[in-house]
């Protein structure tokens, strides 16, 4: 609001050096950092998935148009496929004998053919680096650690989080935890997946030790924000802040850590457990010793599980923010939402044997656990109706952030309602470990969570940095990413429910019987790519804003939010004077905010704001 | 849900800063008030602790499998454990505990010498607990009492002949008081042919994986606590408590507490079955 000249330095220049970032105690500054980092980590991840997707294309475009000499004449492709649960290896081949194709004893290891992008080695380590990196350093990070470090201070009208030394040490774990990530990469791989299964886990010659360290560093990482946010919720509130007056992202972050602090320290213990095993022969998951590997799962999954919403939970935060900001209108049904971030967080915790179906659970436990499964859909979709009816005769104007909050809707109803088949007990044992799961879980984390991740790093741009970016770039790249991320998935739906499993090095023997398998891997390996373009949009429009894009205005989308209400970027200490709010302050309250023609931003004082 | 706001501590805030009270050294810059910075610390702690809690609890999980599993494995193992050292060890860490407590108290009150005794009594508790553990440990170590992938017990190595089986008892009797000097004997009720391979059950070796796994977990948080206190003892000695600001004497005390609690739960899972 006021930038006049007076208006103190804003954080990026208060202070100099690069002893001022790596070693500041200001939030903004930490998760700029976190986003540089994060950032990073994406492009590694994403080299990884253009890699898997182009060895995938490869049998499809050459089956056929090659002599038979060339292919592997014998061979049964599961041999190839990291070997998860033996459970798992048998009812794949079962399902292909079903088919009327009798495996065979023999492998394809030693048989490469030669053309194919990676060898079979090659091949496991590079899906179980892009799921660990994926999963581990981008997407739990992402939203809480990167934006929501920056925003939610600010949000509450706090001059920082509670404890910004744990706010550091939590970063500086993370850069840790993503070195020892890149030592696993250049000394020797994992070739696990990222669920660092056993008995697989503690017998594979590959890196499980210093990759479950990373992923235990990673984990207090996490736990050090989560702490960080549940103590700046409650005490750290602007006065006259009540909870009912927190903005739905602030919601969201809450459950968030809520599920960080209660599940992260089990993925912890797990871990060095696995390490124990491997170190000392500990013998806790390994049968012959009287351990019980499928004990693992369950630890594994009572955390894994509650993390895929911590991984969602802050994106559906983001798309409460955009939704109402760029429809001009009142969030629809504000204690639904905020509380439905609860009931999600609480109801996560009792689903994770949906992950077990097939692994010898009981089918009692099968039952309970998928008609558990089903009441986590009640929170999803009253969020989601909510957000249909703030829209419904709002006043839409369609900016970058807007749009990846529409992509979230549509590509986060896809992948729910398909988690709806692998929900239940019935279909999944069809579908399990086929490209329908991969479909399913890419349209929800990719499609939902880092597509929301995207939206709020477009929404908070011209706060984080000062500048606005290029709204046809902008579009543009959303376009790319959604057409991308559609096409590269959605035939993966036909391909897993078609009967293609998952983690396949080679399928070419699949395709006498399936011609179809052919045709969708190479629509999903081209849409691929056309994501990777919208990546690239994506960094040459920000990365344009950097160098050209006009000053940002404190208010440009015309939020009632507190963040809106401190300049572009903010002050080291966030706002001038702390801000003091009223009884009538509502932060989706925006009548009050008026669009200026010639400065281009939002003008007025949100209702109740002093 | 307005009284959730009126648990806040605006009030408090509001206060201090219509008041334009100087902002003391010890408040961090982005608390109103000293109130406000220790309920925010305290409330951390706390968070903290039960991060800490499930963390053991995917181990107490864990031990509630295998001893469901393996019932007759827990019965007989357990008789290798020594009664009297955990007894003692549980001793030492009730009365650390009591002392911690007593040091927040001194810090309230700002007795600063009764602060510095009463840590350096908690400090010395944590590394008799420790020592004891090392004894206890060592025997494990010498008899091959290890967890389940090392597991080799003295007495089913020897089921070769009773010469050498007798000649095994005998070094592992031997080896019993002298390694347990606080102890006048082996346990009564150890079965006396515990170690013949025949009544052995299969598979003891998980008992002891559990036994290490939880038990090292706890040492390692017994260290932890160590660096803690010893941090708090550096900073009782610079002066730097006072009775308005004490926190993080208090927010370690609850840490130790917790360590205090977890072996209470130890002990009687462990060492006390039946």
């Amino acid at each position: 609001m006021d930038h006049s000249s007076s208006a103190p330095v804003d954080y990026l220049h208060a202070d100099r050096g690069i002893r001022s970032w790596i070693f500041t105690l200001d939030h903004k500054r930490i998760g700029v950092m976190y986003l540089v980092g994060i950032a990073a980590s994406l492009v590694l991840g994403g080299l990884f998935a253009l890699a898997i997707r182009t060895h995938l294309a490869i049998p499809a475009l050459t089956h056929g148009t090659t002599p038979a000499a060339s292919v592997p004449a014998v061979g049964e492709p599961a041999a190839v496929a990291a070997p998860e649960a033996a459970a798992v290896q048998a009812d794949a081949a079962a399902g292909l004998a079903a088919e009327g194709q009798a495996p065979t004893a023999a492998s394809t290891l030693q048989e490469t053919p030669p053309r194919y992008l990676l060898t079979p080695r090659q091949y496991n380590r590079v899906f179980t680096l892009h799921g660990a990196i994926m999963i581990f350093l981008v997407i739990i990070p992402g939203i809480p650690a990167a934006l929501g470090n920056f925003v939610l201070p600010l949000m509450l009208g706090a001059k920082d989080v509670a404890f910004p030394r744990l706010n550091l040490a939590s970063f500086h774990l993370w850069v840790i935890g993503a070195v020892f990530f890149l030592a696993v990469l250049f000394t020797g791989g994992l070739d696990t997946g990222w669920t660092f299964y056993t008995p697989y886990s503690t017998t594979t010659d590959t890196r499980v030790v210093t990759a479950a360290l990373g992923a235990f560093i990673l984990g207090f990482s996490s736990i050090f924000t989560g702490i960080n946010f549940i103590a700046t919720v409650h005490m750290l509130r602007a006065r006259g802040m009540s909870w009912f007056k927190m903005p739905l992202f602030v919601w969201s972050l809450y459950a968030t850590a809520v599920i960080q602090v209660l599940a992260t320290p089990v993925l912890g213990i797990t871990l060095l457990l696995v390490a124990a095993e491997r170190i000392f022969g500990l013998g806790i998951f390994d049968p012959k010793l009287g351990g019980d590997p499928v004990l693992f799962q369950h630890f594994f999954w009572f955390y894994s599980h509650p993390a895929v919403y911590i991984m969602i939970l802050p994106g559906m935060g983001v798309v409460s923010e955009s939704i109402s900001t760029f429809s001009r209108k009142h969030i629809f049904g504000y204690r639904f939402i905020a509380f439905s971030s609860v009931a999600i967080a609480l109801l996560g915790f009792l689903v994770w044997g949906h992950h077990m179906f097939t692994s010898g659970q009981s089918r009692l436990a099968g039952m309970i656990f998928s008609a558990l499964t089903f009441s986590v859909s009640i929170p999803s979709a009253i969020k989601v109706f909510n957000w249909l009816a703030t829209m419904y005769k709002g006043s839409i104007s369609l900016q970058t952030p807007m749009c990846y909050a529409l992509a979230f809707l549509f590509l986060f109803g896809i992948g729910g309602l398909t988690g709806l088949f692998l929900g239940a007990l019935s279909t999944d044992v069809h579908l399990h470990d086929t490209y329908f799961v991969v479909a399913h879980f890419h349209y929800v984390m990719f499609g939902g969570t880092l597509v929301a991740f995207l939206g709020g790093l477009h929404y908070w741009w011209p706060k984080m940095t000062g500048k606005m970016f290029d709204e046809t770039l902008g579009r543009l790249g959303a376009l790319a990413i959604f057409l991308g991320l559609n096409l590269t998935f959605f035939p993966q739906f036909v391909l897993g429910s078609r009967g293609m499993p998952r983690r396949y090095f080679d399928y070419s023997l699949l395709l006498d019987r399936h011609p179809e398998f052919a045709g969708l891997n190479v629509l999903s390996t081209a849409g691929a790519f056309l994501t990777g373009l919208g990546f690239v949009i994506v960094v040459i429009c920000l990365a344009h804003s950097l160098w050209r894009g006009r000053p940002a205005p404190a208010n440009p989308w015309g939020a009632a939010t507190l963040e809106w209400q401190t300049s572009s970027p903010p002050p080291k200490e966030n706002f001038l004077r702390p801000p003091v709010l009223s009884e009538s302050y509502d932060p989706y309250y925006l009548d009050d905010l008026e669009y200026d023609d010639k400065t281009g931003a939002y003008a007025g004082v949100p209702l109740g704001l002093a | 849900m307005n009284d959730l706001t009126a648990l806040a501590p605006h009030g408090v805030s509001a206060q201090s800063e219509q008041g334009h009270h100087p902002h003391p050294d010890y408040v961090a810059h982005h608390f109103d008030s000293a109130e406000q910075q220790f309920d925010a610390g305290k409330l951390g702690v706390w968070v903290f602790l039960v991060t800490e809690i499930l963390f053991f609890s995917g181990l107490f999980c864990a031990y509630a499998v295998y001893r469901g599993n393996h019932p007759e494995v827990f019965v007989y193992a357990h008789h290798f454990l020594d009664k009297n050292l955990g007894a003692l060890n549980t001793a030492v860490l009730i009365f650390s505990s009591l002392t911690m407590a007593l040091a927040v108290r001194a810090a309230q009150l700002e007795q600063r010498r009764a602060l510095i005794a009463f840590l350096l009594v908690t400090l010395l508790c944590a590394f008799v607990f420790l020592g004891v553990k090392y004894v206890e440990y060592r025997q494990k170590w010498e008899h091959g009492l290890l967890w389940a992938g090392r597991y080799h017990a003295t007495g089913q190595e020897s089921n070769h002949g009773p010469e050498a089986a007798s000649a095994d008892r005998g070094a592992a009797v031997a080896a019993g008081p002298r390694a347990g000097e606080t102890t006048p004997a082996v346990p009564p009720e150890l079965p006396p042919e515990a170690t013949a391979s025949e009544d052995a059950p299969r598979l003891v070796g998980v008992f002891f994986s559990i036994y290490f796994a939880m038990t090292g977990l706890h040492a390692l948080h017994v260290i932890g606590g160590i660096g803690a206190v010893t941090w708090i003892l550096a900073r009782a000695v610079r002066g730097d408590f006072n009775r308005f600001y004490f926190g993080p004497v208090d927010y370690v005390g609850l840490y130790w507490h917790l360590v205090d609690l977890v072996w209470i739960f130890l002990f009687p899972l462990l060492y006390l079955i039946h």
